[in-house]
């Protein structure tokens, strides 16, 4: 197991290479000028210094190379330096972003914890929602509940978050006027009162992205319990005497985690893709919200930077899937 | 047995050799799938409801011809004929049966005009995204050679980052393919095309299973060994029978097509901003949604319909499509 999951982390580093080449050339092919803002007022050249400036005056090898070096090299040493007080990045140069001139991953380092708090809980209320309906649904095949909650899973895949969000903002926010539509970052807990609102205002997003996770989970886990409940084992846990309850909880479900887990970890990427919308949506600054204005701006370097964050997330949870299927299930051996 | 039998009653003897009806008709594997089609409710719906939105957009601007991009100022912000069921102040007329917009534009028109563009872009991606996929496919699996490089490939293209990708891609090159091509097309060909050529990938990976388990199987062997050649084996014997795999994904394809291009629409890097798609008339309602909730509605419940009855579609097709499910 050891030397399998060694094997992979090595094979994804070319992995991660032409993914990171794919960026770079279709931002290098792209046009569009990152002087565009810039007072048509100021000369050619000195806009032509600017340029330079920015890195953009060397050939498109040696900027990738930058890049390289900058991404897998400094902004470690930067992370290490930040945890031990070390000084191993200073005085180097890290990758700035064109529109604020800061280091691009402070950035993205101050819109992480919203993301993650909307994206994560989102998630995590998916899932725990999404469990139980997919395992009394194939407990129960055909009844009543299966068929409404097969008919919600549908809706669930079908209502793109686009819509669901604003429908949500209609009903709850102007009509019913519960909760608030835009998401205030800045607000901090400290008591009762603080968390309440904190509460109300992560409801609408947190749902929304949620209702597309316990949609495809439920159906998974629905699939996944079916396939075990006509087991043979199972009737063997029946014909020895053991309760109901623990036919189902501990012995199928058990079984039934094993593909669920993965296809959890699987979606784990996709679901911080689809929080750009919902980040927009609801006025969230995180990182979705953050790729968006620097793509408008011509702001490569950010661009760059975070798609390439993207790609590292799937690349790794790819991977946690894959090892934690050999972990789960002895029968699956990759040696 | 050498002597006729003629008395009726000794045939009753023979009975349970005989057929007690005539034979029935031959039937085909087409006739089959489509009787399993039609136990799935769902399906049949979803199918019709399709059908509907494809021949109302196809039709609808010879039926209701009204242009939807002409401006009529004195007569915006018009609500549709239904809210005088609770309202009876409302601004409303015949002209307009679902109202107007900030511009005096019909509503009706513009989502006519707005399922035209979705469908349009929704049909070309998938079947752009289908020909790549069973190119793909096809190959990795029938010829050993490239299936290596080519599921290493598909392996790279399922760890991209698609959203944002296509957020990339459709941003940064929008500029040259417009002036190329003209606003509306350029647009076109970018969206299809970004939207095909990310989302080739599962087709390709269904397709290339099957055809791994063909290809073993007598009757390949036997068209190889009368001297078929390569391309004439994989037209005559393989693509026929990969052909429900490849229905099952295109409906998922249709599908996801029609979300992605709303979504990217809604993001703000979709059509230009007079050339309605349903996504696009969505996110420009957002900012006047509380006055006007129709302008949101609309447009949110035809994707969301569409989509679901696309998905239902699927359902039904896998199930009628599957030999081991069909006859149950």
């Amino acid at each position: 197991m050891l030397t399998y999951t060694i094997r992979r982390l090595v094979l994804s580093i070319p992995t991660l290479l032409f993914i990171s080449l794919v960026i770079f050339a279709l931002l290098q092919l792209a046009p569009g000028d990152p002087m565009a803002q810039v007072p048509l007022t100021v000369p050619p050249e000195v806009k032509q210094k600017m340029r330079e400036a920015l890195g953009l005056g060397a050939p498109a090898h040696v900027q990738y190379w930058k890049w390289l070096v900058q991404f897998f090299w400094i902004e470690p040493q930067v992370l290490i330096d930040h945890w031990f007080g070390t000084s191993f990045a200073e005085g180097k140069l890290r990758v700035i972003s064109w529109q604020t001139r800061s280091p691009v991953m402070d950035i993205v380092m101050q819109r992480m914890p919203q993301t993650l708090w909307v994206v994560g809980m989102s998630y995590v209320v998916g899932i725990l929602i999404a469990l139980p309906i997919g395992i009394y649904s194939a407990y129960k095949q055909y009844s009543l509940f299966d068929q409404a909650g097969t008919f919600v899973s549908m809706i669930g895949f079908s209502i793109p978050p686009f819509f669901s969000g604003v429908l949500v903002i209609v009903i709850f926010s102007v009509n019913l006027g519960w909760f608030p539509s835009i998401y205030d970052t800045t607000h901090v807990v400290t008591d009762w009162d603080s968390f309440v609102v904190q509460f109300k205002q992560m409801i609408m997003p947190v749902m929304v992205l949620a209702l597309q996770t316990t949609a495809q989970i439920s159906r998974f886990m629905r699939a996944s319990m079916l396939d075990n409940l006509n087991q043979d084992y199972v009737r063997t846990a029946r014909a020895k005497g053991l309760k109901e309850s623990a036919v189902v909880l501990v012995h199928v479900l058990r079984n039934s985690m094993i593909p669920i887990i993965t296809v959890i970890a699987l979606g784990i990427p996709a679901i911080f893709g689809g929080a750009i919308i919902t980040e927009t949506l609801f006025k969230v600054n995180g990182i979705g919200q953050l790729l968006l204005t620097a793509l408008f701006a011509n702001d490569l370097p950010m661009v760059m930077t975070l798609t390439f964050i993207f790609a590292i997330l799937i690349v790794l949870f790819n991977l946690i899937a894959d090892v934690l299927y050999g972990i789960l299930d002895p029968r699956i051996r990759y040696d | 047995m050498t002597d006729q039998i003629t008395d009726p009653s000794e045939i009753e003897l023979y009975g349970a050799l005989k057929d007690k009806e005539p034979p029935k008709e031959p039937r085909s594997q087409w006739k089959d799938v489509w009787d399993q089609f039609r136990k799935h409710k769902g399906a049949m719906i979803g199918g019709g409801f399709l059908l509907f939105i494809t021949l109302a957009v196809l039709i609808g601007p010879v039926v209701w011809d009204v242009d939807p991009k002409a401006l009529d100022i004195r007569n915006k912000d018009m609500r549709p004929m239904y809210t005088l069921l609770w309202d009876g102040e409302a601004k409303t007329s015949w002209a307009k049966p679902l109202g107007s917009d900030n511009l005096g534009r019909d509503i009706l028109a513009t989502l006519i005009a707005g399922g035209r563009a979705s469908m349009a872009v929704g049909w070309t991606a998938m079947i752009l995204a289908l020909f790549i996929g069973t190119a793909v496919g096809v190959s990795a699996g029938y010829f050993k050679r490239l299936d290596g490089p080519l599921m290493r490939l598909t392996d790279l293209f399922l760890s991209l980052p698609i959203l944002p990708l296509l957020l990339v891609a459709v941003t940064l090159f929008r500029q040259p393919l417009r002036a190329n091509f003209g606003p509306e097309t350029g647009m076109f060909i970018l969206i299809v095309g970004v939207i095909g050529i990310t989302s080739w990938m599962q087709t390709a990976r269904i397709v290339r299973g099957e055809i791994l388990a063909l290809k073993e199987r007598e009757f390949i062997l036997a068209a190889r060994s009368i001297g078929t050649k390569p391309f004439a084996i994989i037209r005559r014997h393989l693509l026929p029978n990969v052909v429900s795999p490849i229905m099952v994904s295109a409906t998922l394809g249709l599908a996801t097509a029609i979300i992605t291009e709303s979504a990217l629409s809604f993001l703000g890097v979709g059509f230009p901003s007079d050339f309605p798609t349903w996504g696009k008339l969505l996110s420009d309602a957002v900012p006047r949604m509380e006055e006007f909730p129709e302008r949101v509605m609309l447009p949110g419940i035809l994707i969301s319909l569409t989509v679901l009855s696309v998905n239902y579609l699927g359902d039904g097709l896998r199930d009628a499509l599957d030999p081991r499910i069909r006859g149950r």
